[in-house]
């Protein structure tokens, strides 16, 4: 199911503004690779390149490739719309549907691809729920609004409103900076599973936790305000956050900067 | 709220002298600005209170002489002796005509709302939008002229055709559609009412949080799917407020009404047949003409539109209100 990303000449502008610059970069399926970087490096404008929801705002528009294994995500003939249905995302923060009940969130995205059988989907919503380690807060109150959860069940809610639809891959924006420090290990712990099937992106601004549930780590920076952002290096976490190739990577995982 | 204000300037009046310029407080340029916006904002309720106790004055002795049920009664010969009048074929003729106004404007002010919020390219937007809001500029006569003389000479075929097809919808029904009917006052009002339901829809549609957008997009939804799943929810109180507002204005509308309308005597429920009468179409009509008494009742009808406007519009409000808290 889960397909390779591989990014080559990439940038991205809001308008006049050059916001990210040149990335290529792999990314290996079944495995989670994180971004870091200090804010406005562009981590999440490249991360919302992969699945076209850059575009989503006025004015924004990209360059460059991104194969999703033999295909180019923004090759003339692709729809930016099927392109969302095969790679997911999830949000910084949680955003179900407000007016709709747990149950509705997660069959939200089937009901746009035609399921319609109450039986599949039941089933369906089930599974994608206990994927998301949610099922067993939430089976006895399917029909309730999906607002009313804590916050880190609304992200859980959302992670199986993602995955419910059998993306090829996952991409997270920074899913755990609202959230408190129980509902992130929940998450995280979700996201070690959750990697056997999919491919994973995360944008984070936890390097401990970069470390923690990813394999490999791209490192992002940039030169000054105004300048776009760079990828500076991209290798295993492990390497990245004992010995680094750029002096750059190795100031910011120690702290010296950002 | 006003009278806060006063308290609030008399106690920086005080503080001044405890202080004396330390604070910018209690000045003379406060002063009088607390004042006047206290006075402004009591001059509107005197004026409101004025003109119910008018109102009121003026209606009591024409609903003393009257020998007909005031609700009920169908007729109106106000100036007769003995005086015989009612309200219900004009309630009857502003209620119809106005809610035909609501469901014949809500989808299209709708229909205009989503296109400038979501569709169109942002520089035809604002444009667009203006031009919306500019038809709520045209002088109400215009539209009165305009269905009199123009939209009710081709109302004629549509009234036709909707009765041979849809007769059997007893509003529909009737043996002689004509142009001067309810049926026409209402597509008039329906004009008139369009810019503010549409403006209100697009100034809802415009606050629906980017992460309620993006969510039903990053699942891959299309524009329409979006607009169903994130936008016309979270819109919903806002829409219905905007068409209640919408309809609060059509119950008030006078001119155009009383120009597109022939006055037959009698609730008639067969709205595309020639006659009806509004409240406000009414008294336009009849007031020149009015003795004492029958001043007095038609000043006794335009109380009750009164009332009922207000309560449209309260409940709008509430409603409008009440999406507020929802985010």
């Amino acid at each position: 199911m889960a397909k390779r990303i591989e990014v080559s000449g990439l940038h991205a502008y809001y308008g006049g503004v050059h916001a990210i610059e040149d990335i290529s970069m792999t990314v290996e399926p079944r495995s989670v690779t994180a971004f870091i970087g200090p804010s406005g490096c562009g981590k999440s404008t490249f991360l919302r390149t992969l699945n076209r929801m850059h575009e989503v705002i006025p004015g924004a528009r990209v360059e460059g490739k991104v194969m999703l294994d033999a295909e180019d995500l923004y090759g003339s003939s692709i729809d930016p719309v099927a392109v969302r249905r095969v790679v997911g995302m999830v949000f910084q923060r949680p955003n179900p549907f407000p007016t709709m009940s747990i149950y509705d969130n997660v069959a939200a995205g089937l009901k746009l691809n035609g399921v319609r059988r109450k039986g599949q989907l039941d089933e369906i919503v089930e599974q994608s729920l206990q994927d998301a380690n949610l099922w067993n807060e939430v089976k006895d109150r399917l029909g309730k609004p999906g607002a009313g959860l804590s916050g880190g069940q609304q992200q859980r809610l959302c992670i199986a409103r993602a995955i419910a639809v059998q993306p090829q891959v996952l991409l997270m924006d920074e899913p755990c900076s609202a959230l408190d420090p129980i509902s992130t290990l929940a998450i995280e712990d979700l996201i070690g599973k959750l990697k056997s099937q999919y491919t994973i992106v995360i944008v984070t601004h936890n390097m401990q936790q970069a470390a923690r549930v990813s394999d490999r780590t791209a490192f992002f920076n940039i030169a000054g305000t105004g300048q776009p952002g760079k990828l500076i290096e991209i290798d295993d976490t492990s390497k990245i956050f004992t010995n680094p190739e750029q002096k750059a990577t190795e100031d910011y995982i120690t702290g010296r900067f950002g | 709220m006003t009278t806060q204000t006063g308290v609030e300037s008399a106690e920086a009046g005080g503080a001044r002298h405890r202080a004396p310029g330390r604070m910018s407080t209690g000045r003379l340029g406060d002063r009088i600005f607390a004042g006047s916006a206290t006075g402004s904002g009591l001059i509107v309720l005197a004026i409101m209170a004025a003109i119910a106790v008018f109102l009121v004055w003026k209606a009591i002795p024409a609903l003393q002489a009257n020998e007909a049920n005031f609700i009920t009664s169908e007729e109106w010969n106000p100036n007769a002796t003995p005086a015989e009048f009612g309200i219900a074929q004009l309630a009857f003729g502003t209620v119809m005509s106005s809610l035909l106004a609501m469901l014949l404007a809500t989808p299209v002010a709708i229909g205009i709302a989503l296109f400038i919020a979501f569709y169109s390219p942002r520089r035809l937007a604002s444009g667009l939008g203006y031009i919306v809001d500019l038809l709520a500029a045209v002088p109400s006569i215009v539209y009165g002229l305009w269905g009199a003389v123009f939209l009710s000479k081709h109302m004629e075929g549509v009234s036709g055709f909707l009765n041979s097809t849809l007769g059997w919808i007893p509003f529909l029904g009737g043996d002689s559609p004509g142009k001067n009917s309810i049926f026409t006052a209402g597509v008039v009002l329906a004009i008139m009412i369009l810019p503010i339901i549409s403006s209100i829809s697009r100034e809802v549609f415009l606050q629906v949080p980017q992460a309620h957008v993006e969510a039903s997009l990053a699942l891959g939804a299309t524009r329409w799917e979006m607009i169903r799943m994130s936008v016309l929810p979270y819109g919903q109180s806002g829409m219905i407020g905007a068409s209640m507002l919408g309809l609060g204005r059509a119950m008030g509308e006078t001119i155009a009404v009383a120009m597109v309308l022939t006055y037959v005597p009698g609730i008639n429920i067969h709205l595309l047949e020639d006659g009806g009468a509004t409240f406000a179409s009414n008294i336009a009509n009849s007031f020149a003409e009015a003795s004492e008494n029958g001043r007095g009742a038609l000043i006794a009808s335009g109380l009750v539109l009164f009332v009922i406007t207000l309560l449209v519009n309260m409940a709008a409000r509430a409603v409008v209100a009440r999406r507020k808290e929802f985010v």
